[in-house]
């Protein structure tokens, strides 16, 4: 590897925790990002001649964190007025030792850098680009790529949620174990936002959104190896996995969603499989179910299938029905009607979701399923209507396409009929 | 004389590889690894997955199974098994019962990411161990 790439390696992984530890100093943004910046600039000179330090991070943080220092003094001696507030533990910083890491603050450092991103003020596609940005360390050049929008426009976007987040209250004080937990579960929010801004691309944005997804995967990683012991934060992260493992099987070559059922399994990476079954398999000895876990064992059930008719569809419908107790909502009743159509029958199906309408009226998926639903019962008049319906919902031209080829199945069974 | 090289690297550095990197290193290491095949000497090799998955079941009494990989620093690697087994309860149950036949110290359970037989056969590998 050459000098700069194994550098770009350990200060993308260094990252988060040197740019926690800094903004638990600096108790100021900007201020932590450009004393890394810093740090940053001194180890592309240093290490290429010297080798890498042994602890990448602790160095980062020092070195950080007296450039920072040496700044603010430059400036206070110019000002001839020390500037206290930017300066947050000064017994701390004349430690001339190198930051200890103690699990505790090394944990907590990185959690509160997460969790300042998911500032409940700022709307969900902010709390993504600004963790991007901040935790991930990706260029706001990258992150526009992956949004499909300019770089000016996401630049302004990040900006304004820096602002936000500069104005609102930052808890700098270690967390007491209710409120860790409460953090945890905001910052495994955002990094499956993450994920399904990735996921939910379609073909044509796929390959540079799946870059998001493999971001989340991380983030998700590394929140399991700060908080070992979170059966959910398995469950999210086995999620992930899971889901991600069958993004090359989702479109086929003209662009067009291809159902669980159509995919080619043998296209499925089965080494993010492996690391979702064990994962799920760890979550479940702790017998504290939650939605993440629930849903990472759902897609477990599928991934365990060699062949569609191979899937234990009772079996996902009781895990469905254990969602529906924990997190009730149409959608997931709408995914357990699902379940049933193929482990009971589509009438019963059917019965399960005709109460949804009002909720789901507006909804691409709910009409696409009544009309499978109904398709199955041999209802074709009303399955032609639900289909109308869901074309005229349907948020891609994927979408729409899928639903058309639906429609064309049962134009030409009539035509067979017929003839 | 039969040896095991054990890899050691940060994680976070190399599951953060993207796959053109990871495929990369992999090809380099192919290369050595087709030398050494060819040169009939390499054993088994194997890839584990992150630590995120690993279950470690302390040997104290009664045993304590905990998250994570095994982080002491009093005990030394001393040895490892490869097993076929339905699930995590399953090798834990299996870690126990070797943790009774040799107490203290602990057994990290962590799934393979990647078996590669290599090119020694069982007798090869039986005479080489002498």
């Amino acid at each position: 590897m050459s000098d700069l790439a194994w550098i770009d390696a350990a200060l993308t992984s260094a990252r988060p925790q040197a740019i926690g530890a800094l903004l638990r100093y600096f108790r100021d943004l900007d201020t932590a990002e450009e004393a890394y910046q810093e740090a940053c600039l001194r180890a592309l000179k240093t290490w290429p001649d010297k080798g890498p330090p042994r602890d990448a991070a602790s160095w980062l943080i020092m070195v950080g964190r007296n450039a920072a220092l040496d700044g603010v003094r430059r400036k206070s001696r110019l000002t001839e007025l020390p500037d206290e507030d930017l300066i947050s533990d000064v017994d701390d910083v004349e430690t001339p030792m190198a930051e200890r890491l103690d699990g505790a603050h090394y944990r907590d450092d990185i959690l509160r850098l997460m969790f300042i991103c998911c500032h409940p003020d700022l709307p969900a596609t902010q709390q993504i680009a600004l963790a991007l940005r901040i935790v991930s360390g990706l260029s706001v050049k990258q992150i526009a790529k992956a949004f499909l929008v300019g770089e000016a426009a996401m630049e302004q976007r990040i900006t304004r949620a820096k602002a936000r987040i500069a104005k609102a209250e930052t808890p700098f004080e270690a967390p007491g174990p209710v409120e860790r937990a409460q953090r945890i579960a905001a910052v495994a929010a955002m990094v499956y936002l993450i994920f399904n801004e990735g996921y939910s691309a379609g073909a044509d944005a796929a390959e540079v959104r799946a870059r998001l997804s493999e971001e989340a995967i991380r983030l998700a990683r590394l929140l399991l190896r700060l908080f070992q012991t979170e059966p959910e934060i398995m469950g999210l992260t086995a999620l992930c996995l899971l889901q991600h493992a069958r993004a090359a099987a989702r479109f086929d070559a003209d662009g067009a969603i291809v159902l669980l059922e159509d995919q080619d399994r043998s296209l499925w990476k089965r080494d993010m499989i492996g690391e979702g079954l064990a994962l799920i398999d760890k979550a479940m000895r702790h017998r504290r179910p939650g939605p993440y876990q629930i849903q990472a064992a759902i897609a477990a059930l599928h991934a365990r299938a060699a062949t569609p008719a191979d899937t234990d569809w009772a079996q996902i419908e009781a895990l469905y029905m254990g969602l529906e107790r924990l997190t009730p909502s149409p959608v997931v009743t709408l995914n357990r009607a699902v379940a049933a159509s193929k482990a009971r029958g589509p009438a019963e199906a059917l019965a399960l979701i005709e109460p949804l309408e009002g909720a789901l009226g507006g909804y691409f998926y709910f009409f696409g399923a009544r009309g499978a639903f109904l398709l199955q019962l041999g209802r074709d008049d009303e399955a032609r209507q639900a289909f109308d319906r869901a074309i005229s919902l349907a948020n891609t031209a994927a979408e729409a396409a899928h639903i058309r080829g639906q429609i064309d199945r049962l134009q030409a069974d009539a035509k067979a009929r017929l003839a | 004389m039969l040896y095991a090289l054990l890899c050691y690297n940060s994680e976070e550095t190399v599951f953060a590889w993207s796959k053109a990197e990871d495929e990369a290193v992999m090809a380099r290491l192919g290369a050595v690894q087709d030398k050494l095949s060819a040169q009939g000497k390499l054993g088994p090799a194997l890839r584990l997955m992150p630590t995120t998955t690993a279950t470690t079941l302390r040997k104290s009494d009664p045993p304590m199974v905990v998250d994570g990989p095994y982080a002491e620093t009093k005990e030394q690697l001393l040895g490892f098994y490869i097993l076929d087994l339905a699930n995590l309860d399953e090798a834990l149950d299996v870690a126990r019962e070797l943790g009774l036949a040799n107490p203290g110290g602990a057994y990290e359970v962590r799934p393979l990411l990647l078996y590669a037989p290599g090119v020694l056969s069982p007798e090869q590998l039986l005479a080489a161990a002498g």
